[in-house]
């Protein structure tokens, strides 16, 4: 059988989703709770999303995959930590959180989204090394800055730590939480999974709109959106804007869910498995929609959670799990990027 | 004939069904000078393709027909053969390094090097090179041009008539060079470098190699050639001694063909104004490879204008140029108003309305619907179409779609729905998306640029029909800018002829063809 054409015709979402139900088989055959699994694999979904709908605008843009996603994720974490600094507690804190981080990563992500119009061509290298700069960056901002609220600093000295309890500000799974239910064993974290949808809602909407369109038009085709009068430079901007505020929200949104902000280098771990979620569900290089980033994020989380205890339960005392992690996160990625068309942009 | 350095004999070429070259012979003799001459796409490219053995023929199917060199049978697959054959090309683009000295630049490849310890051991590609016999060698091939340039001097800087004749070194320096095809030498030259050149193909001439001299400079070709070939859509028409001939002459087997698109007879119902709606002054576009270097142009109201020319020379930019495609400089003055240059968006509000020649590249966007590309310049530029919900914009997708399929009914638009990809539309139906997605502009004028390229022969006189309905019906001001004569004859009320970037003449569409080729080739009408 001719794989390529398989590849090809069938697309990487069919490939994945195949190989998840025969881990899936594996677990019920290997003993291993299901009902667990799904219920872990819903969380992650809601926790992910938002950071893997931030891949759709900078795809539409043309300026590829967003691979600066910590960009965004570091300035909303700021934000998050500001309103922590502020004592605000509950939904107080998460609100205000991402309001301020909205307002931050829309004037990072304009300044951003001008740096990418100087850098066209090499657009996803630069975005790689400005996620790694803007993590180090705050490394140092998380020590240094003047933070002295005793529930996010270290036992002694100055400076953040490393993880912060989101129970300290009873703000932990808030969203999670809410109308959650629970069927046939498996818990339902609804009020983050209705967040997320209505967010891919929202974007496909704007994707209806004059400016979506422009976006659309200008990512596609260039010359086509410069010979229509418009600005291409302003709608890649503008898409960046939107993709870095949805980084900074994200990471709000999964600090609850998953009941700790985390700083320092963990923001760069977020880039890669987003990136390859929306790819894993069907979007290319240079071209995406808000169906890949469902499909994609399913897929993706759940064979994440799923594979991890199988792996372990077959190769006991192996991290073959985190091995193979590795190998489908970044293996979806280099088949997506040589699938890029060369001069295309 | 035993004197016969290179024959080719009943050439045929088809790309997949098209056919490019018919039966074309030629044949070249010892110190001979050659021209080669024809319209864009007449099949000189194809036919020198074929003698270098391109990659591009040999991958496509090959040829029919032979070549003989020197009376012997010769199969030439690829440019390495046609190399060992004696068969050299001076290229229009230079191709030479500019950090290398002329002699590196000339001996890169071929170069004359001598053993040493190291080689002995490594192999051949150790050894050093023998600077002296190299730099001889280049000093020979310099002087039988007359160059009293020192061959180690940096390629870099020096003047293109220069490089030119490096071009030239290089390919005597070879052994054995037997025939040299020059392919538009003048192209970038001055005129004093020209004569030069001119001058130099003589004496290479006299040598005893044979030249093929592609050109569309007719004087030059006059000038210079001994026998004149002149190519036709992919046929040969003739090949005469120059002596028996002219410029004109030449000039009319040129361009003359029977007319496949009829002008319509009788009397038009057309109205043309005296008021002008455009007037271009002293207009320049830096559009790469079709610059324009000064135009004043002026359209009265109701007109059909035909722009034509050479590949190259121009006609292209102005319409980018007025649009805001390509950079430019001058006055435009629109309906008694200046109009702002480099503005894409200004120029499409103003009531412009743009088809470009790049179909695929520029006019519509392949992955997308029919109904999103006509509509797309109109929604993005006078806000038709959308519905104004808090600050955003949407589409009204109904009216989007009935306004579709509207144009679709009017411009018969072959397509299974307004929701198909333009991408899987034939080249005639993408052109009248492209045409459709101009009028929901609602212009006052239309600019239309090589609205035929690469559509049969079927499919172009439906568009030309359209485009002369337009004029009719809705007395639509229109200018085209087309590559195909007969296409501007067909349906234009005058024809202005672009060459090396402005105006040379203006000729109406029942002009004789001689007229039209020599404009083209920048002569000048002596009658």
């Amino acid at each position: 059988m001719n794989i390529k054409l398989l590849l090809k015709k069938a697309g990487i979402p069919i490939i994945i989703g195949a190989f998840l139900v025969v881990v899936l088989i594996a677990a019920g055959a290997l003993g291993i709770s299901v009902q667990s699994l799904l219920s872990d694999s819903l969380r992650r979904v809601g926790m992910n999303g938002l950071l893997v709908l931030a891949m759709v605008p900078a795809i539409k843009s043309g300026t590829g995959p967003n691979f600066a996603l910590p960009v965004g994720i570091v300035v909303g974490l700021f934000a998050l930590v500001c309103c922590m600094e502020w004592d605000l507690m509950g939904v107080n804190l998460l609100l205000v959180a991402c309001l301020l981080a909205a307002l931050f990563c829309g004037i990072v992500g304009w300044a951003y989204g001008k740096m990418l119009n100087a850098v066209k061509g090499a657009e996803m290298t630069i975005a790689t090394y400005a996620g790694f700069s803007a993590t180090a960056l705050f490394a140092i901002v998380w020590l240094a800055a003047p933070f002295y609220n005793k529930k996010m600093g270290w036992m002694l000295g100055n400076g953040l730590r490393e993880t912060i309890q989101m129970d300290a500000f009873d703000s932990a799974q808030i969203l999670s939480n809410f109308l959650g239910f629970e069927v046939a064993g498996i818990e339902v974290p609804t009020g983050m999974l209705l967040f997320f949808l209505l967010c891919c809602v929202l974007m496909s909407l704007f994707f209806k709109t004059k400016a979506g369109i422009a976006i659309y038009a200008g990512g596609i085709n260039p010359r086509f959106a410069e010979a229509a009068g418009l600005n291409v430079n302003r709608t890649r901007v503008l898409a960046n804007v939107i993709s870095t505020i949805l980084a900074g929200v994200g990471i709000i949104i999964y600090s609850q869910g998953y009941g700790y902000a985390q700083l320092y280098n963990n923001p760069l771990t977020m880039a890669f498995p987003a990136v390859a979620a929306v790819l894993i569900g069907g979007a290319t290089a240079s071209k995406a929609n808000c169906v890949n980033v469902v499909i994609g994020v399913c897929l993706f989380q759940t064979l994440l959670t799923s594979a991890t205890p199988v792996m372990n339960n077959l190769f006991t005392g192996t991290d073959l799990s985190e091995i193979m992690r590795m190998i489908i996160q970044n293996g979806v990625i280099l088949y997506a990027l040589t699938q890029v068309k060369g001069g295309s942009r | 004939m035993s004197d016969t350095i290179l024959s080719l004999k009943n050439i045929t070429k088809e790309y997949s069904g098209n056919v490019v070259l018919k039966n074309v012979s030629m044949d070249v003799r010892k110190g001979e000078v050659h021209a080669l001459i024809g319209e864009n796409g007449a099949g000189k490219s194809t036919l020198m393709n074929v003698l270098f053995g391109m990659p591009v023929i040999h991958t496509t199917g090959g040829f029919e027909g032979s070549i003989e060199i020197n009376g012997e049978p010769a199969q030439i697959n690829n440019p390495h053969d046609a190399m060992m054959a004696g068969i050299g090309m001076v290229h229009q683009e230079f191709m030479l390094i500019p950090g290398f000295t002329i002699t590196e630049n000339i001996k890169l490849n071929r170069e004359i090097t001598r053993p040493t310890v190291v080689s002995r051991i490594f192999g051949k590609s150790l050894e050093a090179l023998d600077m002296k016999a190299m730099n001889e060698d280049t000093r020979r091939a310099l002087d039988s041009l007359e160059m009293d340039i020192a061959e180690y001097t940096k390629v870099a800087g020096l003047p293109v008539g220069h490089m030119q004749f490096i071009e030239i070194a290089r390919e005597i320096d070879k052994t054995g060079i037997q025939l040299l095809v020059f392919d538009e030498p003048t192209a970038v030259l001055t005129e004093s470098e020209t004569q030069h050149l001119l001058a130099a193909i003589k004496r290479l001439a006299a040598k005893g190699i044979g030249i093929i001299f592609i050109s569309h400079r007719l004087d030059e070709i006059v000038q210079v050639s001994d026998r004149v070939t002149i190519l036709r859509d992919g046929e040969h028409v003739i090949t005469k001694d120059t002596k028996d001939t002219s410029a004109a002459e030449i000039a009319q087997y040129m361009v003359g063909r029977a007319l496949t698109l009829d002008r319509a007879e009788g009397e038009s119902k057309r109205k043309i104004s005296d008021e002008v709606m455009l007037e271009v002054k002293r207009l320049r576009v830096k559009m790469p490879g079709e610059e324009v270097k000064g135009v004043d142009i002026k359209v009265r109201k109701g007109e059909i204008v035909g722009i034509g020319g050479l590949a190259g020379q121009g006609k292209l930019g102005i319409a980018n140029g007025i649009m805001g495609v390509y950079p430019s400089a001058g006055e435009v003055i629109f309906d008694g108003k200046p109009l702002p240059l480099n503005d894409a968006k200004g120029a499409i509000a103003s009531g412009l309305g743009f088809v470009s020649e790049d179909r695929k590249g520029v006019g519509l966007l392949l992955d997308s619907p029919i109904d999103l590309n006509i509509v797309f310049n109109t929604m993005q530029t006078n806000n038709d179409f959308l519905k104004k919900i808090g600050p955003l914009r949407f589409q009204k997708t109904k009216e989007i779609r009935e306004h579709a399929d509207k144009m679709i009914k009017d411009l018969d638009i072959r397509c299974t729905s307004a929701a198909q990809l333009a991408g899987a539309l034939s080249g005639g139906n993408q052109q009248k998306v492209c045409v459709a997605k101009a009028l929901s502009q609602n212009p006052r004028i239309l600019l239309v640029s090589e609205p035929t390229r690469g559509i049969d022969i079927g499919a172009k006189k439906l568009i030309l029909d359209l485009l002369l309905k337009l004029s009719e019906e809705q007395g639509m001001t229109i200018v085209m800018t087309s590559s195909e004569l007969a296409e501007l004859r067909s349906i234009c009320d005058r024809i202005i002829i672009i060459c090396e970037g402005k105006v040379a003449g203006e000729l109406p569409p029942t002009a004789p063809d001689a007229d039209f080729g020599l404009m083209m080739s920048g002569a000048k009408l002596d009658s």
